[in-house]
């Protein structure tokens, strides 16, 4: 059972990557490849990993593509012009990824987490995983904590508006 | 382990030439960060695969620090998109050209 969810994960996940390696508009391909984070998360909880599984949806869906989609909008980099074609040729592959995706999800929810047919047995929980992440690693966690605020103000000095080049075209356009 | 890890890897891998394919192909830049994620993506599952497959934890954990690296990545990459489009008013890769000899 959670071997034959394994392969149809897979070919879910390399469906929806490929459907998001191809478009021509990037909502579209980081919708698609939500999808794809979608099925390896679920791959993730099957091969005993539930808390990576966690923040792959957390982490990667819910802030890293949520930003992409943001700077999409910002920018206004979507084409505007309307999508051709057929409404099943628009919607159908996106509508079938989240369909599979989610029966897959039902499913695994009626899986027998102790049986032969069900979760393998190397299952890491939360409390293994945060003792061997803090008693083998607290440099690396350190290191990367540092990394993120580096990154932080990084993305602050690039992104910031320099007042001194600003000004002058505020006051063109003004005269 | 319910699948054999060759099976996990040949995925993994599938997933990373894909990615990577975008990459190399794509000449908008938010598509290009697209292609890199979805290599990193693959690293990972290489990674939660071996831990599956050795029983031991430290596979995850790396995943975890992959995590940590790819937020950080993209915050400066996506910062770094809007100050291009700032400056070229182009997200086409071809544009960035002003260094050829």
């Amino acid at each position: 059972m959670a071997t034959a969810l394994f392969y149809i994960l897979a070919l879910t996940a390399l469906a929806a990557t490929g459907m998001c390696i191809t478009r021509r508009n990037p909502v579209h391909a980081v919708l698609y490849l939500v999808n794809a984070f979608f099925a390896l998360a679920l791959l993730f909880y099957l091969l005993g990993a539930p808390l990576v599984a966690a923040w792959e949806v957390i982490i990667y869906t819910g802030a890293i593509m949520v930003l992409f989609l943001f700077i999409i909008m910002m920018l206004e980099l979507a084409p505007d012009q309307p999508v051709q074609g057929a409404g099943w040729r628009r919607w159908g592959p996106v509508v079938l990824l989240s369909g599979v995706l989610l029966s897959c999800t039902l499913l695994l929810l009626g899986l027998d987490s102790s049986g032969a047919d069900g979760l393998p047995h190397f299952y890491a929980s939360p409390r293994t995983f945060g003792y061997a992440l803090f008693k083998e690693y607290p440099l690396a966690v350190e290191i990367v904590s540092f990394q993120l605020l580096f990154a932080a103000v990084g993305a602050y000095y690039v992104g910031r508006v320099d007042s001194r080049k600003q000004r002058p075209e505020t006051e063109r356009e003004d005269a | 382990m319910i699948v054999p890890l060759s099976h996990v890897l040949g995925f993994a891998a599938a997933l990373f030439l894909m990615g990577l394919a975008c990459t190399l192909a794509r000449r908008n830049l938010i598509m290009i960060l697209i292609g890199i994620e979805i290599m990193l993506n693959a690293a990972g599952l290489a990674f939660i695969g071996a831990a599956a497959f050795w029983r031991q934890v430290d596979g995850q954990i790396f995943v975890i620090f992959l995590m940590a690296m790819t937020s950080a990545e993209v915050a400066i990459s996506l910062a770094m998109v809007v100050y291009l489009r700032r400056q070229k008013t182009s997200l086409e890769a071809d544009a960035y050209d002003g260094m050829k000899g």
